[in-house]
Formats: structure tokens, sequence, C-alpha cells
């Protein structure tokens, strides 16, 4: 048994997503392993941003389950959960495929504001923080503290006070992955994290998420493309195809695996061998 | 039962007027996805401009009816060219040096614009309202009231006929226009995608002057008809027939032509049963009502698309 | 090819000319040119009136000016800048001017009845203490406003509903139940901030113009119900007689008991302008106060992340409905604090007050001072205001010019006098502002 299966962090069941008639996934099922980077990989249009929509709520599945196992012993079934309750409660965060930062706001506002709810707790919902009572002052100098705290870890300690749209595409990749670190997530997200990345930010990213599963308890749901970062990093990868999965194991067995093969060069499953001799595999 | 034709026929009457008016939010929204807050009061210069022609040609109730005829015919051409001169007026001047800048910039100049406009008539035609002498009077009676004269006397009267027919032609004539001339074309494809229009050629600052002067010259139709409707016009009309026509152009969906029609009939319905059935001083409140109910229950509106949300 | 390339500069700038004048002609000849006018006691009948002086004064002044600018700027290679921003001083106003601005303004503030006094005497500062009380007004609404649609970026066409909620609550608590200002006025704020949730609630999930208008309904539905509840408001005649607020309980009355009585002062009726004067600056300052507290607290933080990405807000698990909620509610408070304080300065309130021009004029001065920022909206109701009541004598043409001053202003600056941002948190003392080209203006 691997990890996935006997310790689940998330546990996809009988996942279906009908958009009117069209079927964008089709009774999926697949474990995310606690502490584990697992993958979810695809060709283009398999259906892999939907399925990140339905675990973070904004879809609602059509039918199945989403089992979210947290750490203290809650169960969450994040079907039947709103947008934000699922990042507030469940602790799940995400990032998205077109980057969403909030523009305009500086790159440490960016992170305050992922904080939003522990510090809304902590200024008694306003009006104790309006009214200058303790508690407040001090968890809002926590917060600075966290913020700087993953600024460092991602290099933009001397850019804080900058507006986070004049970050490059790299920073601002990394800034969105540190803004969903501060909502304290027990899973991370991340929606192609690496796409228009260079080498060397890739690099980067890698030693993030390395440092992040490491350090913080975090187990990593990603979608990629690009299959170095994937073989590299993770630990469990899952192989969506028009909406339904067609394999799922660790990266050597995905590798190997002639459904995927097949799917990622566009032939039928029996034409594999002949085309993997013309490649030279 | 025969009260309730007599609220059909006036309700379709004025139903054909709002969406007359909702045909050029409809189109500008479709096009520059602003409300030109200004419309309503394009409306009203219109029907002042055919106010003034008509009083200019001396038109009364005592001239001959084929001349009659022609005269509203030529009132109708040159209220269309000229308020069309006004629609591209403001556009040029209050919305083109915007386009592409902060959204909210164009809202508060339409608002602007719709303030000069209102007030440019009240300073140039006076704050007094302008009563028209009825111009075609008479219609067909269409029940007598029984025999004893206890029942209720039904009109329709010509220029209801006159009102509705001209609606009709001219919404055939603009569906035409829309999807089968270039034009319309252009149009349709600066809605989908300004930018991607543009490389392929479209010249889309023409393409959205011609979507106001459409719009507007429908307004000016709508000014006429309402000028002959009501007999009398002010400088403020053009608020109320404006948000009572953007409600029409919602109900029916913004951006479809055909939805800007039969929302506009459905509002024109809905107030005046409101008024025949319930009173007459809440009628806006319906009309306002209905604008909230439809938004927030179905944004999209009867004939529109649904807008997905992208994550 | 050469030389069929670009008509000559004089050939080209007398065809743009031309076209502007033919425009300007199509425009005036039937507006301008033709005067309806009804005759009295003819039967009502209507007669022309010509005047096509006025045509000719606009078709030749368009002609020249159009022509003057081509041939000097618009059509020249060598134009140093074109058009209007060429001859309207460039750039927003940097961090350190705003912030001396700001004391200045204050302390100007504080010592203007005085000073007016001292110039002018009582009589004569009477009319300008007013229009300080107007603008006054419009700042602190504009403030209430600037929480909605500059911080939380919720486009509100029906903000002056909420001014109306809090003129009328204290109208007819105090008519119905006694009640005095000091009672009605956080009544009133609490009122406005519940008819704020109440309508609030069902329109929040409408984004952009569409929340625009049906704010705009819900506005103009109060208003006909005010004026249509004859029994309850008085309906188009108002209520009368609002009591006037007291200092402390001394009303500013002549005689025994009285508030120029107590203090030793010959009574004038200038007392009570002076205190109305500071009383609604010191809600004003009150409400610049709480909202710049707010703004660094993590709600206020809420709301400017909403205006600048709703998606990303609720991927960070913020409630929005309840942010923009709050946001909704609390602009409407101070809407609420304003109309009653419009209440009792007034003394009597009609529906005829709160009309949608109202709700207009006020977003234009938060729009036009820059969205989100507070000297904007200050600077913006000083012109718009002020400069609307010092062109009284234009009466009828003030609207007119107010109407294109608005369009102008805002091709001028899209961005509004005041566009930039400043950080809500800073880890470096001197953390620059944020350019409003990057600050999103919100969806919803």
């Amino acid at each position: 048994m691997s990890t996935w299966d006997t310790n689940p962090v998330l546990k996809v069941e009988h996942l279906t997503m009908r958009f009117g008639g069209l079927t964008a996934i089709n009774d999926l099922s697949f474990n995310v392993g606690r502490g584990d980077i697992t993958a979810l990989i695809g060709p283009n249009g398999a259906g892999k941003t939907t399925v990140f929509n339905c675990i973070t709520g904004f879809y609602k599945p059509t039918e199945g389950r989403l089992v979210m196992n947290r750490s203290i012993g809650e169960k969450h079934l994040l079907e039947r959960m709103a947008d934000f309750k699922i990042t507030a409660d469940a602790k799940v965060a995400r990032t998205f495929q077109n980057i969403r930062l909030f523009g305009g706001m500086t790159i440490l506002e960016n992170l305050m504001v992922a904080q939003h709810n522990p510090l809304m707790v902590a200024s008694n919902w306003t009006i104790g923080g309006l009214l200058g009572l303790g508690g407040y002052k001090k968890s809002n100098v926590d917060a600075i503290e966290t913020a700087k705290y993953w600024l460092e870890r991602i290099d933009l300690i001397d850019r804080a006070d900058a507006p986070a749209a004049d970050l490059s595409y790299g920073d601002q990749r990394r800034l969105e992955i540190a803004r969903a670190m501060c909502t304290g997530p027990e899973l991370l997200c991340l929606d192609e994290p690496a796409a228009g990345l260079n080498p060397k930010e890739s690099l980067e990213l890698n030693n993030l998420l390395q440092y992040i599963r490491k350090e913080h308890d975090t187990s990593v749901l990603l979608i990629e493309h690009d299959m170095s970062v994937v073989m590299e990093i993770s630990d469990h990868v899952v192989v969506l195809d028009y909406g339904v999965k067609i394999s799922d194991g660790t990266p050597e067995f995905v590798k190997n695996d002639p459904h995927v093969i097949a799917a990622y060069l566009g032939v039928e499953d029996d034409e594999v061998e002949l085309v993997e001799e013309e490649v030279g595999l | 039962m025969d009260y309730f034709l007599q609220q059909l026929i006036n309700g379709v009457t004025l139903g054909s007027i709002y969406g007359l008016i909702a045909i050029g939010y409809t189109m500008v929204y479709g096009i520059i996805g602003m409300i030109n807050f200004a419309h309503g009061d394009i409306f009203m210069v219109g029907s002042f401009i055919a106010l003034v022609i008509i009083v200019a040609l001396g038109i009364t109730a005592a001239t001959p009816v084929l001349l009659l005829i022609l005269a509203l015919a030529l009132v109708l051409v040159v209220a269309m060219a000229l308020t069309a001169v006004w629609g591209w007026t403001v556009e040029r001047i209050a919305y083109r040096p915007l386009r592409g800048s902060f959204r909210l910039a164009p809202l508060i100049t339409a608002i602007g614009a719709s303030i000069a406009l209102q007030n440019f008539v009240q300073v140039s035609q006076g704050a007094k309202n302008k009563p028209l002498q009825p111009l075609i009077s008479g219609g067909f009676q269409l029940t007598d009231g029984g025999a004893d004269g206890s029942g209720f006397v039904v009109n329709l009267s010509y220029v209801q006929i006159l009102i509705v027919v001209t609606t009709v032609i001219l919404m055939l004539g603009f569906t035409y226009l829309i999807n089968n001339t270039s034009l319309g074309r252009s149009q349709r494809a600066c809605e989908q995608d300004r930018k991607m229009a543009a490389l392929l050629g479209v010249n889309v600052d023409r393409t959205i002057s011609l979507t106001f002067v459409m719009g507007a010259s429908l307004a000016a139709v709508a000014g006429l008809m309402f000028l002959l409707y009501y007999g009398v016009v002010d400088f403020y009309i053009g608020f109320l027939a404006g948000v009572k026509a953007f409600t029409a152009a919602v109900l029916g969906g913004i951006g479809s032509l055909p939805g800007a029609m039969l929302g506009g009939l459905l509002i024109g319905l809905i107030e005046t049963f409101w008024s025949g059935y319930f009173s007459v001083e809440y009628k806006d409140v319906a009309a306002f009502s209905i604008l909230a109910i439809v938004l927030i229950f179905m944004p999209e509106g009867l004939l529109g698309q649904p807008e997905v949300e992208k994550v | 090819m050469q030389a069929r390339q670009r008509d000559s500069l004089l050939v080209a700038s007398l065809k743009d000319s031309l076209g502007g004048a033919v425009i300007t002609f199509a425009l005036a000849c039937v507006m301008v040119g033709l005067k309806v006018d009804v005759a009295s006691g003819r039967g009502a009948e209507l007669f022309l009136e010509h005047r096509w002086f006025a045509v000719a004064v606009a078709v030749v002044t368009v002609f020249a000016g159009r022509f003057l600018m081509n041939m000097f700027f618009w059509k020249r290679d060598d134009a140093p800048s074109i058009g209007l921003s060429g001859f309207l001083p460039k750039g927003g106003l940097g961090n350190g001017t705003t912030s001396v601005l700001k004391y200045a303004m204050v302390a100007l503030a504080v010592v203007l009845p005085f000073a007016l006094m001292f110039w002018l005497g009582a009589r004569g500062s009477r009319q300008y203490i007013d229009l300080a009380i107007l603008v006054l007004t419009y700042v602190m609404l504009g403030w209430g406003l600037n929480i909605v649609v500059g911080l939380a970026g919720l486009l509100d066409l029906g903000y002056v509903a909420f001014y109306a909620v809090g003129a009328y609550s204290y109208a007819l608590l105090a008519h119905y139940f006694g009640f005095s200002f000091w009672l009605c006025l956080p009544l009133a704020g609490i009122l406005a901030a519940f008819w704020g949730i109440i309508l609030g609630f069902p329109v929040l999930r409408l984004r952009g113009d569409y929340l625009a208008i049906v704010t705009l309904a819900f506005g103009e539905i109060i208003r006909v119900v005010l004026l249509n509840w004859y029994e309850f408001t008085g309906g188009p005649d108002g209520l009368s007689g609002i009591p006037r607020p007291s200092f402390f309980g001394l009303e500013f009355t002549r005689g025994e008991g009285g508030f120029a009585d107590f203090f030793g002062l010959k009574f004038s009726s200038i007392h009570r302008i002076i205190f109305l004067y500071y009383l609604i600056f010191a809600m004003a300052l009150f409400t610049n106060f709480v909202t710049m507290r707010l703004r660094r607290m993590p709600i206020g933080r809420a709301w400017e992340a909403l205006r600048e990405d709703e998606i990303a807000c609720r991927a960070l698990g913020i409630n929005t409905t309840t942010t923009k909620l709050t946001a909704f509610a609390l602009g409407a408070m101070f809407a609420g604090f304003a109309g009653s304080f419009f209440a009792t300065r007034q003394g009597f309130i009609s529906p005829e007050s709160f009309t949608f021009l109202e709700s207009a004029i006020i977003l234009a001065i938060v729009v036009l001072g820059g969205l989100g920022s507070q000297i904007g909206v200050v600077i913006a109701a000083i012109v718009m205001i002020g400069g609307f009541e010092f062109f009284r004598e234009f009466e009828e043409y003030r609207m007119l010019v107010f109407g294109m001053i608005m369009v102008v202003i805002m091709v001028w600056k899209p961005r509004g006098l005041i566009s930039s941002r400043t950080p809500s948190v800073a880890l470096s003392k001197n953390a620059k502002g944020i350019s409003a080209d990057l600050v999103q203006e919100g969806h919803g």
C-alpha cells in the first residue's frame, strides 16, 4: 500500500462534473497522500483545472464526494461547502493558472490579506481593533512577521512595499504561492505553477515546493504540463484524459504506462509499441 | 374583459416606444459594454427636434390626410438624421477619448452628458411643458360598450396603429441590417472581440460611431411617437423613459435586439396594467422593482446569454 | 505618391474645421435656431422664435476655434502636446504635497468661520459659511461613498437613498416621538445602515454596471415611496418644523436660557450657523478618521482586495458577501448621519432633495477626486459644489456647465485628480504611493 491510500489528506470519490451536455470529468477517483507532492497531469482539455475548481468550491460537482481529512482529525465534505469556507475551515488553498494577485496592493499587503480570518478574530470583527483594544495590535505584528518570513523564503523582502503588479512573472508566481501559504493550508493546490518560467525560476520553484512540504506539514497537489518538473519532484502522479483517469501511481510507474504514452502522443493503445519503436524508446 | 383589452392595446403601444429606445441601450451595451446614460436624453432631444419641425412646418390636425402623412414622414426622417448627429457627437466627445480606459470614467461622462443635454434643452427650449394639439385623431371603436351603455368602450386609435406599425417595420429593417449587412457583421465582430476585429481590418471607431448613430435615430423615432401619443414633452422626459427602456433591455437580455423589443413590450404592458388595476402613483415603483428582480434572479434576461464566471 | 500622401496643413485644417462647422450646424439648427414656445392666452398654442444669430455664432466659433487649433496644435508634427491635456497641469500631487495639503486644509477649516466673521462681519459672512457647510456635507457624503466605491469597488448609484433615510428618520422620529437631534443622530445612522444591509443583501452578487443600475432603481423606489406615502411622509409637501440641534442642551434662541444668554453673548443668528459648521466639520472628520483606521485593518484590506480581485479573495477564505455588506452598510451609515444633519440644518425636507441627480453628484465627486483618495474628495467637492454655487448668477446655465465640466474633467483625468494609492501597511518608512494605473476599479 502506498501512502496516498493509507493516509490520504484528500479523497476524491466518483467525481463527475457536467456542463450542460458536456461531461468534463467522469467518475474520477484518486487520493492525495498526506505530506506528498501529488501531480495531476494530462493533455490540454483533460479537465485538470475543472478538478481544481471542484476541490476549491468554485464549481459544485454534479456527483461525487470530496473528503478533506485535516490533521487535527476533522473531516470536511468539500462539495457541500462554500468556496471561502473551504479555505477558511478545511484549509485548502489554491493558486490560479492566470495569476490572480492584488496588483494595486503592495506585496506585503497581499500577504496580509491572506491572513484575513485570524486577524478578523483578533480584532473582534473590527470593533475591538477600531476601539484600539489590545490583542489586535499584537496579532497585527505577528501577521507582519509571518509575511516577512514568507517574503524571505521567496526572496522578495526588499520589495515588500512595491505593488504586486510590478513584479516579474516568476516572482508573481512565487508570491501567489506564498500568499496561499499565509492562509495556513494543509493542502496547497497549484494550477500550473511552472507555466512560463525560465529554467532558473523553475528550479527556485522546485526548491520552494520541497521546502513547503518539508517544513510545513502541507501536502501539495499540482497541475503541470512540464514533465521534467513533475517527474522530478512529485511522489505520486494522476493522469487524466478527457475527464477520465487513465493512470495513477509513482512517477516511475506512470512514465512507463502505455495508456499515458498513448494519450500524450495521441495514438490508439495498440499502436503504442509501434510508435515507441519509431521514437526509439 | 373590455377594460383588459383596452389596457392591452395601450400597453403594446407604450411598449413599442420603450422597445425603440431599448434597442439603443442594448446595442451600445453589446458593443462597448457601457450603459449609455445619456441615451434617454437623446430620446428627449429627438422628440424636441420632432416638435420644432412640426411647428415649423405648420402641421396641424387640419392638414389634409395625404399631406399630413407626407409631412410626418419628413419630420421622421429629419428628426432621425439630426438626432443621429447628437448621438454621434456625444459618443465622439464623451466616450471615445475614454475608450479602453478606467471603467467608471465613461459612466461619469455619460451622467455628465445626460445632465448637460437636459439642461441644454431647458436653456434652449425653455423649462415649460410643450403641449402639442393632437395631429391624428379618431380611431376604431372595437366595442360599443353594450346596448345599455354600461360596458367599457374600447378604442384603438390611429396613432396607436401608426406607432405599432412603424415600430414593427423599423424592427424588421434593423434586424435585417444587423444580420445581413457588412455593417452588422462588423458590429457583431466588435461585440465579440474588439481587438481581434481591429486586427482583421474592421474599423472599430466607425462601427461604434454607427452604433450610436443607429441607436440615436431609433430614439428619435421613439421621440416622435411619444410626442404624437402623449402630445406633451418637456426636458425631463428622458430620465424616466431612459431608465424604463434600460429595464426593458435588461429584461429582454442585454445585447439582444429581439430581446430589447420583447422587454419593451413587457415593461409597457406591466406598467399599463399596473396603472389600470392597482395604482398610478406607484407605476414607476413597479417598473423599478421589475428591474431589480430581473437583475437579481436572472441577470441574463429572457433572450440573453448567461455569463459564465471564468476562474 | 509622395505628393498626395498628405494634404497640406492648411487644407487639412480647413477640411477638419469645415466638418466641425457642419456638425455644429446640424446640432444647432433646430435646437438653438428655433425655439418652440407656448403662447399664453391664445389657447396654449405653440409658436416659434427664431435665433439664427446664435446658430451663426456657434458655427463660426467652432470653425474658427478648430481651425486655429488645427493650424497650431493638433495637426502640426512639431506640436508640443496635443489636445486638452496640453493646456492643463500635468500629473497628480505627490505624497508629500498631499500630506502638507491635508493639514493645511484642516487648519483652514478650523479657522474659516472666524476668519470670515473677521473680514466680512456676521451679516456678510453668513452666505459663505452656509456654502462651507454645504461643501462639508458633500465632503462627508463623498467620504462615505468612497468606502463603497473607492475602497470596495462597488458601484452605487442610489447612495442618496440612505441620505434620505437618515433625513427622514430624524424628521419622523422628532415628529412622532419628539426625540432630540443628539438621540436621533445615531439612530438615523443605524437605520440607514440597516437599510443598506436590506437593499445590499440581494444585489451584491451583481457585478459592475448591473449593480449600479439596481442601486439606482432602489434609490428611485425609495424616493417614489416617500413622494406617495402622503399620510406618513407628507408626500411632495415634505416635512417641516424639524427641530434644530442644541448645544449641550442650550437652544440657539433669543432670550433666557439660550446659547447666547448662557455665554453672555449678544444674540445673533450666526451662532447657530457657526455651530452647524463645526458640527458637520466634526462629523466629516469622524467619517474620515473611521475610514482611515478601517483601511489599516483586516476589513479595510479585504475591501481593497475585493476591488482588486474578487475570485482571489474567495480563494483566500474571505467571505465576500459579508465583506461587501459591511462596506455597503458603513457607507450607508455615514450617509444616514449626513442626512439627519441635512434635516436639522434645513428644518424642512421633501423628496425633491433626494433625486438621482444628488447620487450622481456625490459619485462624480468621488470619481473626479480619484477613487479611494480622501483628499481628492475634498478637492472635488470644493471645485464642484463651491464652483456650482459661485456661478449662481448664471442660474439656468450652471447645470449645463456642471454637466460639461464633469465630462471635461473625466476626459482630462480619467483616474481622478489624486490618482495614487497609499499602501495600508509598509515595512519601510518611506513607502511610495501606488500609481492608479495598477489599481483595479472593481467589478461589483
